[in-house]
């Protein structure tokens, strides 16, 4: 295909994006830099004042405190997810395409229903806590809904798919014949899955990972419900400065560091994947 | 000859087009505050068009009506503090009084309300008190203070649950605290903020929307509540009891403001009007629970509805001892950052 024919047909999709995404998102970025009215609004000031802002204790220790949920729930659901790839890759192959059809099968319903599901199994009088009254066990469990744990458990259960498709694939490619060098040389399965297996699917893990991290660090739904309002991630309060605060430079502001974590990370995850395909599979 | 026809039919739908959007009154109201045939209703007994659109939070409709100087809105509802704001910002039309009669329904103290005397900018539509709400069959000593929700008994620990919209959570840090409802001095706000942080070791959650869906089915036993909402729980289950701490709370009042900027005059002001028509007004009474502010209205609720929701029974001399929220102007980004003070501390 010559350039201009892919010129063309990239045309439609890059004046969608561009019209309706980025120009959209700079105009909300652009307001970081203006004033906030006594009532909300926007002062047509300059200012750095909102970028300042967002290094004040408080807010960047939300962002901190939203980094390390979102890395713990990105840690979790790659362990998950790594272990129930690898588990699918190993099946013969006519299973696979049906396995996988189940891991994704919960993206097909709405994430507000996937998330008060948890709501109404998890809750004090919910299925769990009934469940073990029913099989006998007395007494006052411990709270199962509205703590830092649940946020990070229901994180982790909407994007474990992502984690499973995204190393699936490196290890459904996975030739065995390499392993089969590797036993043959003497390495145990252990040696062999640490030294070769591992390294040669971390791009996978890593673009899971950030996926994962990315997806939850942003996330305003889950800590909401799940954490019955008492964990303000940096989702729920950018919210907060658009829809309660009515202050949308401070959020624009918040918005756009976020972003940029978002896409350095992003950026480093493209990075992994180009050396993972690029150098160490093709050296092996 | 065709092309005449095409011309004049597109003409008329022009025409048409613009003599409705000029005509249709555009209300935005709470989901389910009014009757559901209330717009309807109106337009048949009016010949006003009209259309109802919905706000989910007084911000909501704050950032729309802020952002477009009060354009494409008519009438709104809005809780009081807000109706002064937009007043403050001169979106909200000075009320001709001659204009809704039926403004002669209102109790006196409905026309002075602290934060409009006289009605000059905003019409009550439904006013009542926030307190606490609590199942009397899970609860072993009847709550008494705004402190038995934030460092409740034993038994109710880990079973509260407390408003998470800015004013009504730090009402209750501040009522507890023996301060006013509107405070900002900075020393009584770090107080505040210091009660409500320690609060949150025996909270269950911050719920607006469903903490009487929690009560009903025990995920909580004692919930800070609306007295409207409360009684939602109380229609589902009878051990539910509302009631007023001794420190005292707040007078909510939720109102109906005409935007200055409206091109319907007449039609808002005929809609304030039919709004507060003694039948209309008591339907909301009637079937959303909230005390309305229109005398025949409240007069003529069957003494059983009164029976079964006492807080349906409080009289404007009993609420008009409660201060309002008020406009807080600038300290209300002081409220806005305590309140995320509140919400991130571990």
């Amino acid at each position: 295909m010559n350039q201009r024919a892919s010129t063309a047909l990239m045309a439609p999709a890059l004046a969608w994006l561009t019209a309706l995404m980025v120009v959209p998102c700079l105009l909300i970025l652009a307001l970081a830099f203006f004033r906030r009215g006594l009532y909300g609004g926007i002062e047509y000031t300059f200012t750095l004042e909102n970028l300042a802002l967002v290094f004040d204790p408080l807010y960047a220790g939300i962002f901190l405190n939203s980094a390390r949920v979102a890395g713990t729930a990105a840690i979790i659901a790659c362990v998950i997810g790594y272990a129930a790839a690898y588990a699918i890759a190993a099946m013969p192959r006519r299973h696979q395409p049906m396995l996988l059809f189940f891991a994704v099968l919960p993206f097909w319903s709405n994430y507000l229903i996937r998330t008060y599901a948890w709501i109404v199994l998890l809750n004090r009088e919910g299925l769990i806590v009934q469940g073990a009254r029913w099989i006998g066990i007395e007494g006052e469990l411990p709270p199962l809904l509205y703590t830092q744990g649940t946020v990070i458990v229901g994180l982790v259960y909407s994007y474990l798919p992502f984690v499973i498709l995204a190393c699936y694939a490196p290890l459904s490619r996975l030739n065995p014949e390499i392993a089969e060098a590797s036993f043959d040389l003497g390495a145990s399965s252990w040696t062999t899955f640490r030294r070769v297996t591992l390294p040669m699917t971390l791009p996978g893990i890593a673009v899971g990972a950030v996926f994962v991290f990315v997806l939850s660090i942003g996330n305003f739904v889950t800590p909401a419900l799940l954490g019955g309002g008492q964990f303000q991630m940096i989702g729920n309060t950018i919210y907060a400065q658009f829809l309660t605060a009515n202050d949308w430079p401070f959020g624009a502001a918040l918005s756009m560091v976020l972003i940029a974590i978002m896409m350095g990370l992003l950026f480093l995850q493209t990075l992994a994947v180009e050396r993972g395909s690029g150098g160490r599979v093709r050296d092996a | 000859m065709m092309t005449t026809i095409r011309a004049s039919v597109a003409l008329a739908a022009l025409l048409g087009a613009s003599a409705l959007s000029a005509q249709t009154l555009t209300i935005s109201n709470w989901d389910g505050y009014m009757a559901p045939d209330a717009v309807g209703d109106f337009t048949a007994a009016t010949g006003h068009a009209a259309e109802l659109v919905l706000h989910g939070t007084n911000e909501e409709i704050m950032g729309k009506l802020i952002a477009s100087g009060g354009a494409g809105y008519d009438v709104v509802f809005v809780s009081s503090p807000f109706a002064e704001i937009l007043n403050n910002l001169g979106l909200a039309e000075t009320l001709d009084h001659d204009r809704i009669p039926n403004m002669a329904n209102l109790y006196p103290q409905a026309m002075e309300l602290a934060h409009d005397p006289g009605n000059s900018f905003s019409v009550p539509y439904a006013w009542g008190t926030t307190g606490l709400c609590y199942r009397t069959d899970l609860v072993a000593e009847a709550p008494t203070s705004w402190n038995d929700l934030l460092s409740p008994a034993e038994d109710v620990a880990g079973r509260t649950t407390m408003l998470a919209t800015d004013r009504w959570l730090l009402a209750a840090g501040m009522l507890a605290n023996g301060f006013s409802v509107n405070v900002t001095d900075e020393d009584a706000l770090a107080q505040v903020r210091d009660t409500l942080i320690a609060a949150k070791s025996t909270l269950l959650a911050y719920d607006d929307t469903t903490f009487y869906a929690k009560l009903v089915s025990g995920e909580a036993s004692l919930v800070h509540a609306w007295d409207g909402w409360c009684n939602y729980a109380i229609a589902e289950d009878e051990n539910v009891v509302y009631m007023i701490p001794e420190e005292g709370t707040d007078l909510w009042v939720d109102t109906i403001v005409i935007l200055a900027a409206s091109e319907n005059k007449d039609a808002a002001y005929d809609f304030v009007n039919y709004i507060l028509d003694a039948e209309t007004h008591g339907w909301a009474a009637e079937n959303i629970l909230y005390k309305v502010p229109n005398a025949p209205a409240m007069a003529a609720l069957d003494p059983e509805l009164i029976a079964a929701f006492p807080n349906m029974g409080m009289t404007p001399e009993e609420m008009f001892v409660f201060e309002q929220l008020r406009d807080v102007g600038e300290a209300q980004r002081a409220y806005s950052r305590l309140v995320t003070e509140i919400m991130a501390a571990q």
